[in-house]
């Protein structure tokens, strides 16, 4: 039997584009990639054109991964990312996502801490333009034993026009001592009067918003191996929602 | 070059300015003074076009053509250059960055082709070398962390960089050391002084006057010019208040 496509009553699933879902439903297993002890691994995912992209990534003892994506084509956009660090690993996420009229474009996390010592980082900006829906729903989750954690969740987004949509929910469940994790997260718009400023030297209203809009999300790409080519790929889809 | 005719202007509902009137030709400095609260900066902002400044009567011609009609950025592009009373950071954007396409947007505007990349960094560098001003603080996003000071001295170079035909200058001098009200003033006369330009300089002291010499000097008040003369006007206000002169 398959499984039922799921209700918005599912939190994970509370956001979502059901009817463009639907289609894709049963989804196929995630892609699962073991990173050996020291191992290093690094992987983009660019979604231009709709779907859901599923990856599980475990990290064994020391090893490093880290993961960009940039979530911004077609209807329903979807990326999950479930990371397991064991001792002393380290994992860090770069994130964009951009939704204008109709789209929603979602990314979802699960990052477990199974062993000591390890490090997280999640890094997420979102721009919703008109109509357009972005959510983050991430959870870290520290196991018993797991001291020595460091997980950190920055998650912003923006909203060009109020008739869009951005949620963030980060989530922490602890079951460790000595954990420092932190979380931000903040929904804004862009500042008035840097936009006047900016006109005022000459810039038109979507050269401006676009400058602007490309600061905002550029620390979310600091550190890939192919940070250019992503911020030029962002900008584009930037453009096209102001 | 800037005809400001009975101009009445609202911020959020409220009159600030109330029928003032002011001739700038090109050639001449002006200076407007005034008690805080009096709408010197509102004035600045109107005419730049800054939203939620609303113009409720009057008319403002600027070259001949009629400047409330343009967009915040294509005043800018006419060649009205605002410095701000406080200027406003924005981060991640670095000031290179941010004067090439502000630059680029005003020469697209007239039909001219981009500068170039090294185009534009020779020209900030002898902009920023004018205004004495470390070629690393352009590097930085724009404004942000500059001191007060370090602000309105990169306001100058901004002015450098984009050459506009009226600056209208709203309290640069507030913030500056003593060599830096130098270094801004020789900045404004060397980028501003000539017969085809024109400034506007909102101020509360005598000091940059010392070194740039206004043609005129008004008081504005309660939303109006109230009282107009030479530069041996802003000596009387500074010796005996505005309650006595004006
Ligand atoms: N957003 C606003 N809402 C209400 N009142 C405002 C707003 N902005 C400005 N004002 C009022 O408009 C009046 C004129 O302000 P403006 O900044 O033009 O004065 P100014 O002459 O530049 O003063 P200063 O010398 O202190 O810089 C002031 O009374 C100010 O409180
Ligand atoms: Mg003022």
């Amino acid at each position: 039997m398959t499984e039922a496509l799921p209700t918005r009553n599912a939190e994970d699933w509370r956001y979502a584009d059901l009817a463009a879902l639907a289609p894709l439903w049963p989804l196929a297993d995630a892609e699962v990639v073991t990173v050996a002890a020291g191992g290093d691994y690094a992987r983009t995912i660019v979604q231009s054109d709709g779907g859901v992209t599923r990856l599980t990534l475990v990290l064994e003892s020391k090893a490093v991964a880290a993961v960009y994506i940039l979530n911004a084509g077609g209807t329903y956009g979807r990326v999950e990312v479930d990371v397991t660090l064991h001792d002393g690993a380290d994992f860090t996420l770069g994130g964009v996502q951009v939704a204008g009229a109709a789209q929603t474009m979602e990314v979802i996390t699960t990052v477990t801490h199974a062993g000591p010592n390890a490090a997280s980082r999640q890094m997420v900006r979102s721009v919703a333009g008109a109509a357009g829906v972005v959510s983050y729903l991430g959870k870290v989750r520290v196991e018993r034993g797991a001291d020595g954690t460091d997980g950190v969740q920055s998650v912003r987004a923006m909203l060009l026009d109020r008739s869009g949509q951005a949620n963030a929910r980060p989530e922490l469940e602890i079951y460790a001592d000595d954990v420092k994790c932190a979380h931000g997260c903040a929904v804004g718009e862009l500042d008035a009067n840097g936009l006047f400023y900016l006109a005022a030297r000459g810039l038109g209203p979507a050269e401006a918003k676009a400058l602007m809009l490309q600061a905002f999300i550029a620390e979310a790409f600091d550190g890939a191996g192919d940070e250019e080519n992503l911020r030029v790929l962002a900008q584009a889809r930037l453009e096209a929602v102001l | 070059m800037l005809q400001i005719t009975n101009l009445s202007a609202t911020v959020a509902d409220k009159p600030i300015l109330k029928g003032l009137s002011l001739t700038i030709n090109a050639g001449e400095v002006h200076a407007i003074m005034g008690p805080n609260g009096a709408g010197k900066s509102t004035l600045g902002y109107t005419l730049g076009g800054r939203p939620g400044y609303e113009v409720t009567g009057g008319s403002v011609a600027f070259d001949g053509a009629d400047l409330l009609a343009l967009a915040p950025h294509e005043r800018a592009a006419a060649g009205l250059f605002l410095g701000f009373q406080y200027p406003v950071e924005i981060p991640g954007v670095s000031n290179l960055q941010f004067l090439r396409e502000a630059l680029n947007s005003q020469r697209r505007y007239h039909d001219l082709p981009p500068l170039s990349g090294g185009e534009f960094l020779k020209l900030a560098r002898e902009k920023a070398g004018l205004l004495k001003m470390d070629m690393d603080m352009l590097k930085r996003p724009v404004n942000v962390g500059f001191s007060g000071g370090e602000k309105k001295r990169a306001e100058m170079v901004q002015m450098g960089i984009l050459d506009p035909k009226l600056a209208i200058l709203d309290e640069t001098d507030s913030g500056l050391d003593i060599d830096a009200l130098r270094i801004c003033g020789e900045g404004i006369n060397a980028i501003m002084r000539r017969p085809d330009k024109a400034v506007l300089l909102i101020t509360h002291y005598q000091r940059l006057l010392d070194y740039v010499k206004p043609d005129f000097v008004h008081v504005l008040a309660g939303g109006r010019i109230v009282k107009s003369g030479g530069a041996e006007l802003a000596l009387e206000l500074e010796e005996q208040g505005y309650e006595a002169v004006a």
